[in-house]
């Protein structure tokens, strides 16, 4: 087995042991088994799938980027920001959508823009995670 | 001599004071005890964010085309300085170490020749920093609307710092700001962040052995550096956020806790001088008496 751990800048988020995990990595989607050889990595905004001992509800993680380390028999991910699949909402979702591209329309100079916009490609990035 | 009425008056009010200032002590002992455990929950990241960082910098094949962030701009002639405070007072001598020691700073960098910014956040820093140093204060930054520090708070911080680092505004980075120590001391800290000291490892987690294997790099290092650096710098503002909450807290415990004494040691003398007060009146009336009687 694999000791799963989910660390965000706040705190531990969640410690499992599991028997594959598979990461949306910053140059293609992977999996880690055990035994893997011991790697550095980042990441891009996506959904973590864990197959192990954890909740079904629980099993996919949605990350906003982050870093994983890999080294005997330990994957820690360092994420900016995690959420698990089952708490997204779809419909509470699409009206922040709504609600971020009228902010870009509305924005008075490009700094708001542009802070609207990240915001704008986060949103789509989670419900492509749900879709 | 004061009147009866104006001591029992004093009285009062020192009392009332002394029920504010137990009560200050005690929220903050609660907060106190908040803070120090989001900065304990919070060490696992940053202790194996730099980890990462140490390991996959000592792995770069060469400094050549390493980021700016990491080796710096070759010059040092600008610099910016983060400084972080408190939103409140009344909490010792918390605040004020905080901007002598900018005040200190700035003079030591500008008498060396170099250009000095200053980046605020929280603030008392900005009430009294301000006064002396407008010109150079480029942004100020108020954490009042949290109740606790955020990572995406930090986050944002350290993207504007990074961003204005990329347009050229400054060379060196360093930020200071009150570590927690223990309850009754705080350490002030003054750390470099832009460029990156190199070889201070001195509270990283042990490596984990690897029985002589490498690790995989996944893109190669320099492009992971570039991903890993700017995460490192919001790990690091948000480290400076919880500890100098903590810090706070702290600091405004101890405050109280002897503001809390104060009072009632002024509230015993009060008390004596009273007494001795009302004592000297009957005496007085008394000798009053006893000498009009004698006169007939």
């Amino acid at each position: 087995m694999l000791t799963f751990e989910l660390v965000s800048p706040e705190r531990l988020l969640l410690s499992v042991q599991a028997s594959q995990v598979s990461l949306p990595g910053a140059e293609g989607d992977m999996g880690v088994l055990p035994g893997h050889a011991p790697m550095i990595a980042s990441l891009r905004p996506g959904v973590i799938e864990v197959e192990g001992e954890i909740d079904a509800d629980e099993a996919r993680i949605f990350v906003g980027g982050g870093v994983i380390e890999v080294a005997q028999d330990r994957l820690v991910v360092l994420a900016d920001e995690a959420l698990p699949v089952s708490q997204l909402d779809r419909a509470g979702l699409d009206q922040r959508i709504q609600n971020t591209r009228e902010d870009i329309e509305d924005a008075k100079d490009d700094e708001a823009r542009l802070k609207a916009e990240a915001r704008l490609q986060h949103l789509q990035d989670l419900v492509a995670a749900i879709g | 001599m004061p009147s009866l009425k104006d001591l029992r008056n004093r009285i009062t009010s020192v009392k009332s004071t002394q029920k504010i200032t137990r009560a200050m002590q005690m929220v903050s002992a609660a907060k106190l005890r908040r803070a120090q455990e989001s900065a304990e929950q919070a060490r696992p990241y940053s202790e194996r964010m730099s980890r990462l960082l140490s390991s996959v910098a000592a792995n770069l094949p060469s400094l050549e085309g390493a980021p700016p962030l990491m080796v710096g701009t070759g010059n040092d002639q600008v610099h910016l300085v983060i400084v972080m405070t408190a939103e409140r007072g009344l909490c010792g001598a918390f605040n004020t170490q905080v901007t002598r020691r900018t005040r200190r700073h700035v003079k030591e960098l500008r008498d060396a020749g170099k250009q000095v910014k200053l980046l605020l956040i929280g603030k008392k820093g900005n009430d009294s920093l301000r006064r002396d140093f407008d010109d150079i204060i480029i942004d100020y930054v108020t954490l009042r609307e949290m109740r606790a520090p955020s990572y995406a708070r930090a986050n944002e911080i350290a993207q504007d710092v990074i961003g204005r680092f990329g347009v050229g505004e400054f060379d060196v980075c360093t930020i200071i700001f009150n570590a927690f120590k223990s309850v009754i001391s705080q350490e002030l800290n003054v750390q470099q962040l832009i460029p990156l000291p190199t070889g201070d490892e001195g509270d990283e987690a042990a490596a984990p052995d690897l029985g002589g294997a490498i690790y995989e790099y996944e893109p190669e290092e320099t492009e992971l550096l570039a991903d890993l650096i700017p995460r490192n710098m919001a790990v690091q503002i948000f480290k400076a956020m919880l500890e100098s909450g903590a810090a706070e807290q702290a600091a405004r415990m101890t405050a109280m806790d002897n503001a809390t004494r104060n009072a009632g040691d002024m509230i015993d003398r009060l008390t004596l001088l009273y007494n001795r007060t009302r004592q000297a009146m009957i005496t007085k009336e008394l000798i009053e008496i006893v000498s009009g009687a004698d006169a007939l």
